[in-house]
């Protein structure tokens, strides 16, 4: 076969993101010799998009804020589905964490005694997210990203990986192409963290960058790693609606946070109808849910979102605490917040699901196979709150960092058979090869499409059984691509592999959805529309590859000690 | 629907020419959009750089109709009707493919800045004024629009010499931090070479982010650096002490 570079590492950290960023940085700390390995250039990362903040109970500002009732919000946000450990270890470390970006030259905004300020997100009792303006997640990568290059870490950008390598159970290795060249290239480790982000490509109308394919998640149930609770994807509240280029961008929950309210067209500030006590700042499920009813209700803006006002809080507030937004807004849709409202609408914003890693290192059921952040499942149960994700990727970035630099240590590096690489490589260039096949901007076209109607924020058991069909039909399309030009820097062929892991990642938010009788969290059965606490909400969905097709079963939660489940009990 | 005609630079390294192509132009479409439908209905390898297509990544850098410019933040509806449209790769660095370049040197350049470095026994307090000034340079999203723009690099190709502005204002928010103890004075002349900057503030006009690139961040600098060095009282210091 054509020529290929091979390195080796102990930890190979795929995806520079803040996961990834803050776990190469442990791993390196550890003494492991350690890689990362990113689709794009280094700090352009999904993690760049994050604006709202960072939820840590740091209470800078509310003083009786503490871990146990971080714990409790992220507990009560995710339906109690959520993996406990990790919501413990989640609480109880991120102050830590978020202060230590401090001490790596972040400069957060302030309160008035000189401390890292904090504003109020919904579902979180007390003001708890350290932020910059609305572009935290700017600050967060920029910083990791300095601290990063400075931490011996071999970085390789633009380099795509496509397969997983495993001797026997354990994880040995990862194969990939140079998105520049086109050139194969193999890497060699002994643990292997994926830090890939989410899924939310596979959906027309999303706040997610093209990154976001689910390399992470299709490659791990490739490898026989287990995936956790993939019904649950999360419909972000407010996504910009009009024009039609920039619809699904996110409007951050700042503005709700900021004191934004939610009316419709009749003017009627809903949120009092399905929250009347936490109104606008309920969490991201419920304000969803809202949002989508009101339109289908008829009571929709011209344009077909609610209407999200923060004008009320003057010009200089709004430009200095939402900057970003009013130029998002100035300059795509030629409104000005500072004057009147913006029209919104759920995007696909955060999938719950993930990898099952267990939280004290982020191990998969892989060995040598670990997950952080938005890749893996569990931290954040049927729903995540606004700010835990930022807060996640480092809690458990540092985690899986120091996990996998421990399991590496010592372990002698495996040869990878060089016939399993020729297969990948063959495999990965068959668009090329093929005289017949279909377009791949097509099927991802069409599977957005099905995506978006079918698996949405409203399910019905018949609209999810579509949606499978059609998702069946798409994997046999995909089946012959064809594509043209050369292997350098080709964005079609770059599709290929993605498409390939986007119609995996659907296929097992379709079978889950379907699977789950109940409505929970973000997962809303229009037919099933209680929640059954009882049997269903002590069942977390297990997806794995067996005999050669998606396994969708159920596994009791673990559940909590009880000087933890005694806090929820003190509340009634 | 009207329909856009844009003339896209097909190339690599070794040369390239312009493609005609034919877009139907939706209400509030922008530039990327428009290579977008080419990629998906004419020419699926057609190279862009892109991530958020939200302007806060930087990612899609590129000269529309001469003018450097971030592809998803500008609207087809600010062209005429009729108005060709071309969009090539940002100049000041080598074409790959298409419409990306080799930006690697400005990754190079970065690690080479000397970090935050604070004292050890900081206590971490710092006002919402001391840190406004570093935190407008943070707001930079590595465009390298500046970069492309500078005439020190666009034109006469000192890389060797001028690390540019994006790094002259890292450089500046460093030297800016309220905690920071380092002196990066010297870095900035010798290293990064600070005096090459002539104020034209090309940078400045270009930065999608409207960071005071050369007022806020270069000048200070330079004062800075003109301080250690041509303060006549320093220099007497400096014989005295023999540095």
């Amino acid at each position: 076969m054509e020529k290929y570079e091979t390195h080796t590492h102990d930890v190979i950290v795929i995806g520079a993101g803040g996961a990834g960023l803050r776990a190469a940085i442990e791993s390196s700390a550890q003494g492991a010799s350690t890689a990362l390995v990113c689709k794009s250039l280094l700090g352009k990362a999904h993690t760049v998009m994050a604006e709202g903040g960072v939820a840590a109970a740091l209470a800078n500002v509310d003083t009786k804020d503490n871990w146990e009732t971080h714990f409790k919000d992220t507990m009560k946000g995710g339906k109690m589905l959520n993996n406990w450990q990790m919501a413990l270890y989640h609480a109880q470390e991120a102050p830590e964490r978020v202060r230590e970006l401090e001490y790596w030259g972040a400069l957060f905004d302030r309160t008035k005694e000189g401390r890292i300020n904090q504003r109020a997100f919904g579902g979180h009792t007390w003001k708890r997210l350290a932020h910059v303006g609305d572009r935290t997640g700017l600050e967060m990568i920029r910083t990791l990203q300095e601290k990063g290059i400075h931490s011996g870490i071999d970085v390789y950008m633009e380099c795509t990986i496509t397969h997983l390598i495993k001797d026997g159970d354990r994880v040995t290795g990862a194969f990939g192409y140079w998105r520049e060249s086109g050139k194969f290239v193999l890497f060699r480790a002994n643990a292997i963290i994926l830090a890939t982000g989410g899924v939310g490509k596979a959906y027309k109308y999303t706040s997610n960058s093209w990154e976001y394919t689910g390399d992470g998640h299709s490659m791990a149930y490739e490898a026989g790693a287990e995936l956790i609770d993939m019904e649950f994807i999360q419909f972000h509240p407010t996504g910009m609606v009009w024009p039609p280029s920039v619809r699904g961008i996110l409007v951050t929950e700042a503005v709700r946070g900021e004191g934004g309210i939610l009316t419709n067209s009749e003017g009627e500030r809903f949120m009092e109808k399905y929250d009347p006590e936490r109104m606008e700042l309920s969490t991201r499920d419920v304000v969803a849910r809202s949002i989508y009813t009101e339109v289908e209700q008829g009571r929709g803006s011209p344009h077909g979102g609610a209407f999200l006002d923060v004008s009320h809080r003057g010009a200089d507030y709004v430009k200095r605490k939402l900057p970003s937004m009013y130029h998002q807004f100035m300059e795509f849709a030629d409104i000005d917040i500072t004057k009147g409202p913006m029209e919104v609408f759920p995007t696909t914003h955060y999938v719950m699901g993930g990898v099952k890693v267990e939280g004290d290192t982020c191990s998969s059921t892989v060995p040598g196979l670990f997950a952080a952040g938005e890749v893996a499942g569990g931290m954040h149960g049927a729903n995540r709150l606004g700010g835990n994700s930022l807060s996640d990727l480092l809690v458990f970035g540092k985690r899986a960092g120091e996990g996998a630099a421990v399991y590496a240590n010592g372990k002698s590096h495996a040869q990878v058979p060089a016939e399993l690489v020729e297969g990948f490589a063959n495999e990965l260039r068959e668009p090329f090869n093929n005289t017949q096949g279909e377009n791949p901007y097509t099927i991802h076209q069409d599977l957005q499409d099905v995506m978006q109607l079918y698996i949405g924020v409203f399910r019905t058991e018949e609209n999810i059984q579509t949606g499978i069909d059609k998702i069946e039909v798409l994997k046999e399309r995909a089946e012959t691509l064809k594509i043209e030009g050369s292997v350098m820097f080709n964005p079609g062929w770059h599709l290929c592999r993605d498409l390939k892991s986007m119609l995996i990642v659907s296929e097992a938010l379709a079978r889950c959805a379907l699977a789950r009788k109940e409505s929970r969290g973000a997962h809303s059965r229009v037919d099933y529309p209680e929640s059954d606490d009882e049997v269903l909400g002590k069942l977390n969905s297990i997806v794995s590859f067996k005999d050669g097709a998606m396994d969708v079963a159920t596994r009791p939660i673990v559940e909590m000690p009880d000087e933890l489940s005694k806090l929820f009990t003190e509340d009634k | 629907m009207s329909v856009a005609k844009l003339r896209v630079f097909r190339g690599d390294a070794q040369g390239g020419e312009e493609k005609e192509y034919e877009v139907p132009v939706d209400e509030g479409m922008v530039v990327l959009d428009a290579l977008f439908y080419i990629q998906a209905n004419y020419d699926g390898d057609l190279a862009i750089r892109w991530n958020c297509k939200a302007a806060k990544c930087g990612s899609c850098s590129t000269e529309i109709n001469g003018k450097p410019s971030l592809a998803c933040k500008t609207r087809m509806d600010t062209f005429a009707e009729g108005e060709t449209i071309t969009v090539y790769p940002i100049k000041a660095f080598p074409v790959i493919k298409d419409l990306v370049t080799d930006v690697s040197w400005n990754y190079e350049v970065s690690k080479k800045i000397p970090p935050f470095t604070p004292a050890e026994d900081t206590e971490w307090i710092m006002y919402q004024e001391d840190v406004e000034r570093g935190q407008e340079f943070r707001k930079c999203i590595e465009c390298f629009m500046c970069q492309n723009v500078c005439h020190i690099l666009r034109d006469h190709n000192r890389k060797d010499a001028f690390a540019g502005p994006r790094f002259m204002i890292k450089i500046a928010e460093r030297e800016m931090h309220p905690l920071d103890v380092l002196d990066r004075r010297e870095f900035a002349r010798e290293e990064a070479g600070v005096g090459f900057c002539n104020i034209t503030k090309c940078c400045t006009e270009v930065c999608p982010e409207d960071i005071h690139i050369t007022d806020n961040g270069i000048i200070p600098l330079k004062e800075r650096v003109v301080d250690k060095y041509y303060d006549p009282l320093a220099w007497l210091l400096r014989k005295v002490k023999g540095k």
